[in-house]
């Protein structure tokens, strides 16, 4: 008797430090949710004694989103460009970095002071005065490499994304500090002596990094897939992201087309989570 | 010539200078070594090629400015664009304000989520795997959904123009990237042994006190990285600052986003060259709008590595 008394205790204890969790996510998530899934079908009109009329209109949003509205649709595409070139980019860099970071160099805290440095300063303002200023491209690249020259005779589907890559590349780099340290932790976790094992049998470096590190690290790519897309979303500066404020308090479409916009852009991102999760859990198993 | 001398060389020898030069069992050699410096410097400096950008134009003149040949070095070291730049970002006011809104939200932030981390790490109750991965799916949802029924919401509750628009969601673990720092306590709190609290209890503390007294003194490394993180992050906020604050309250980033129509205002078309408008200028501005998050991070920035070593930063 005494016992259960304690195991329900622990319950009300368990539900009491979470409870500023739980109401948050009923009247802070849940409900706002619900309420602009609910606007999303609507004509809302915000009359000056703030308050709210809401005229149903069915589907009307989304379809002026789609066959109407070009801006939208046409963000929408040049975002998920953005996304398939710039996630692997980042993934890539900070698995190299990582691994550069793991290695037994000197000066390693240095180094990784500078590489997460960008997350301490990365807002969208400066780095708006930045990519205004031309800072955000590098010059000695530049004078190299002539990458608009060299592209000029591609195919466009190839020049167009080797030409982002370079023209954004420190941008690109400048979101990849929190997943650098990611694999760092990851890198770190191996077994030094699955390492020698692999040594003493006679595998190159090569071979260790594509048996023994990439498949430890594996659900690591999916966590930093998952945050880079979350940052990428998130950022003010993305291609979608202004259209959704701007329709807020644009008189014609106002806050129920803003909320379909913010629906369809929601939808869009777990889709885009969702089917690379999905791929990346069939090669897997294979 | 050469032949004959490699052929009286030994193959020990071969063996030695390979190893060295290539690297063998436990080390990379000496060309594995340079070519792993340089890679480091060399991405090192893409990264700081802004910073060194900024400031050396913002110490610039507009002679230096023009002349094509000054890139690197400016002439002479001019501070006049950081006292234009002061003035256009209204620099103490502004930075108090930040400040004020920064550190009320992280620290709302970062003590709810060592409750809600505690209480998913330390207690079982019904539903709470449910609930685990219900607060792990919110952090995929993005700002730009929540923010407009949250915007009417706090429109009628009276939240908006004010910090608690901010402070109010950090408050309930809805803030920003909240599931992100639920979930570094949570993997803290994991990580205490249960012993330690149970002895405590058989003392006759409470849950209350256990986790005040003895699990909160062990959770430093969380607390560093979750308000360190935090702190950046709602600072460097602008998107959902300017459609909560309007213009009530204005940070420094959003101050620097209008940098070039409050120069405007203060500076008036200048009648004098060197009262115009350039680049040095916004560089100042943008130097000073970031010099408050540099200065902290390398107060910080060991102690902030040393914890994210031993708590790690995501799950598993």
């Amino acid at each position: 008797m005494k016992k259960f008394k304690n195991s329900t205790l622990k319950q009300i204890y368990g539900y009491l430090f979470i409870s500023p969790w739980l109401l948050g996510f009923i009247f802070l998530t849940a409900y706002p949710m619900l309420y602009s899934l609910y606007l999303s079908f609507n004509k809302v009109k915000i009359t000056a004694d703030s308050g709210i009329i809401t005229e149903f209109i069915k589907f009307d949003n989304y379809k002026y989103a789609f066959f109407t509205d070009v801006s939208f649709v046409q963000s929408l595409v040049n975002f998920l460009i953005q996304l398939l070139l710039s996630v692997p980019v980042i993934i890539v860099f900070a698995l190299v970095i990582a691994l550069l970071l793991n290695s037994k160099i000197k000066m390693k805290n240095f180094f990784r002071t500078i590489f997460f440095l960008p997350v301490i300063i990365t807002s969208s303002s400066v780095i708006n005065e930045l990519t205004q200023q031309g800072a955000t491209q590098l010059p000695g690249l530049s004078d190299i490499l002539n990458i608009s020259a060299l592209t000029a005779t591609w195919p466009v589907y190839i020049a167009q994304p080797v030409n982002y890559i370079f023209n954004n590349l420190i941008t690109i780099l400048w979101f990849s500090g929190i997943q650098i340290l990611v694999f760092l932790a990851g890198l770190q976790k191996i077994n030094v002596s699955m390492y020698e094992a692999a040594k003493i049998d006679g595998a190159t470096s090569w071979e260790i990094f594509w048996k023994i590190t990439l498949p430890a690290i594996q659900p690591l790519i999916i966590v930093n897939v998952v945050y880079t897309v979350v940052l990428l979303s998130a950022f003010p500066m993305n291609p979608v992201s202004p259209i959704i404020r701007d329709n807020m308090f644009n008189i014609s479409t106002g806050f129920g087309y803003a909320s379909a916009l913010s629906w369809v852009y929601l939808i869009f991102l777990l889709g885009f989570v969702g089917i690379y999760a999905l791929f990346t859990v069939r090669r897997g198993r294979d | 010539m050469e032949r004959t001398e490699s052929k009286v060389k030994s193959p020990e020898k071969m063996a030695k200078v390979k190893r060295i030069l290539l690297g063998g069992r436990g080390s990379y050699g000496v060309l594995g070594n340079i070519f792993i410096y340089m890679l480091l410097i060399g991405i090192g400096f893409v990264y700081l090629y802004p910073l060194l950008y900024i400031l050396v134009n913002s110490m610039k003149d507009l002679e230096d400015l023009l002349n094509p040949m000054v890139k690197w070095i400016p002439t002479h070291i001019y501070f006049s664009n950081y006292e234009k730049a002061f003035k256009v970002l209204n620099y103490v006011p502004t930075l108090t304000q930040t400040l004020y809104v920064v550190l009320l939200s992280t620290i709302a932030q970062v003590i709810s989520s060592s409750l809600i981390g505690y209480g998913f790490a330390r207690y079982n109750f019904k539903g709470k795997n449910f609930f685990f991965i219900l607060m792990i799916v919110t952090f995929l949802i993005p700002q730009q959904t929540l923010m407009i029924p949250r915007f009417l919401m706090f429109q009628k509750l009276g939240l908006l123009n004010s910090v608690l628009s901010f402070f109010v969601p950090a408050t309930f673990g809805q803030g920003l990237n909240q599931a992100l720092f639920i979930l570094i306590f949570y993997q803290l709190f994991r990580m205490i042994p249960k012993s330690l609290e149970e002895a405590a209890k058989i003392d006759g503390a409470n849950d209350f006190t256990v986790f005040a007294r003895i699990s909160l003194p062990l959770a430093t490394p969380a607390f560093v990285i979750s308000f360190v993180l935090s702190m950046v992050w709602y600072w460097n906020e602008t998107y959902l600052s300017s459609l909560y604050f309007g213009n009530a309250i204005k940070t420094l980033p959003m101050q620097l986003q209008s940098f070039v129509d409050s120069y405007r205002l203060l500076f008036p078309s200048g009648a004098v060259v060197t009262d115009r408008l350039n680049e040095s200028v916004r560089m100042a501005g943008t130097l000073l709008t970031i010099a408050p998050l540099l200065i902290i991070y390398f107060i910080v920035e060991r102690w902030l590595r040393e914890s994210i070593d031993s708590v790690g930063i995501t799950g598993e």
